[in-house]
């Protein structure tokens, strides 16, 4: 597979995502510009973290509005699978292509620390291969990760089993104690509709090898790739 | 021509930047009882001045506020044009 890594300035998880497609998983990754018109012969698009624009205005706003955008949200139109990681969620929201928002962090500050997931939906593209209701221990790194929509939208998001990942204990309890930042219902990481766009605030390119402390980010690299479980 | 942004948290929406401020700034003062932060932007217009808001460029519409979220209002010398 062949996966863009979409390269904004002020994104700073670039190298790492590079590193986890190309070394970790020996697949064919391309840095694209953010000004680049076109993300023909791609397979995958992910948008790294980092903090594009200096996050003036709002969180991935700016960004939101570079050339790349336009081919990004016709890419995932024609059903191309895009990741987008920390920042690169917040830039999904921003541009229209997941719901919500990502608001500062309920306690203000800057969170850098292992988190627990619970995998809440292991039927997409990106999720296949954990099982449903595994805890998967993947690090956050924000400040702006409280996600937020209206309740009409959230209670649709529960409906169509969009939560791909929440907040929980290492026993995989949902609570407000394993929240890390104020999401509502403990929310990680989501999906479009169509289930091939993917926006989640923990890096799970930062878990994929041993030295770093945990492997669990391997299962959404493996499910896009498509091993069987 | 100059148009003023005004960038608000819409209503229920919780504000910890305020909750902050709030309570950095009401020391000593018991009469502060809640704080709200905003943006507030000042925009150089050229040729666009007499144009529709429909017909502004999508950066222009769109960039200010993230509306899940903020109301935005802008004035244009005494015109408001917009209020969310």
């Amino acid at each position: 597979m062949k996966f863009g890594i979409i390269v904004f300035p002020g994104s700073n998880c670039d190298h790492d995502c590079y590193h986890a497609v190309k070394h970790v998983f020996g697949q064919e990754a391309e840095y694209v510009w953010h000004k680049t018109t076109s993300l023909d012969g791609f397979d995958c698009v992910i948008l790294p973290g980092g903090f594009s624009y200096g996050d003036y205005l709002r969180t991935g706003a700016i960004a939101s509005f570079s050339p790349v955008m336009n081919e990004v949200v016709s890419f995932a139109k024609k059903g191309g699978l895009v990741m987008g990681i920390c920042n690169g969620f917040q830039i999904l929201t921003e541009a229209g292509l997941l719901p919500g928002v990502l608001m500062r962090n309920k306690g203000l500050k800057f969170i850098c620390e292992h988190t627990h997931l619970r995998v809440e939906n292991n039927g997409s593209r990106f999720t296949s291969r954990y099982s449903g209701g595994q805890v998967v221990d993947i690090p956050i790194a924000h400040a702006d990760g409280n996600y937020y929509a209206d309740p009409e939208t959230i209670a649709r998001l529960e409906g169509e089993g969009r939560v791909a990942f929440r907040y929980s204990t290492p026993d995989g309890i949902v609570s407000d104690a394993a929240n890390p930042n104020g999401s509502i219902s403990n929310i990680a990481g989501i999906l479009n509709e169509k289930g091939n766009v993917l926006g989640m605030m923990p890096h799970p390119e930062r878990a994929l090898e041993g030295e770093l402390g945990s492997l669990d980010g391997r299962g959404v690299f493996e499910s896009i790739l498509g091993r069987l479980r | 021509m100059r148009a003023k942004v005004y960038v608000t948290l819409k209503k229920g929406v919780l504000d910890p930047q305020g909750k902050a401020v709030m309570g950095a700034g009401s020391i000593g003062f018991d009469e502060v009882k809640d704080v709200r932060v905003g943006k507030f932007m000042e925009v150089e217009l050229t040729g666009l001045a007499g144009s529709r808001r429909e017909e502004a460029p999508r950066d222009m519409r769109e960039a200010p506020a993230n509306t899940v979220i903020e109301n935005y209002r802008i004035e244009r010398g005494n015109l408001s044009l917009r209020k969310v």
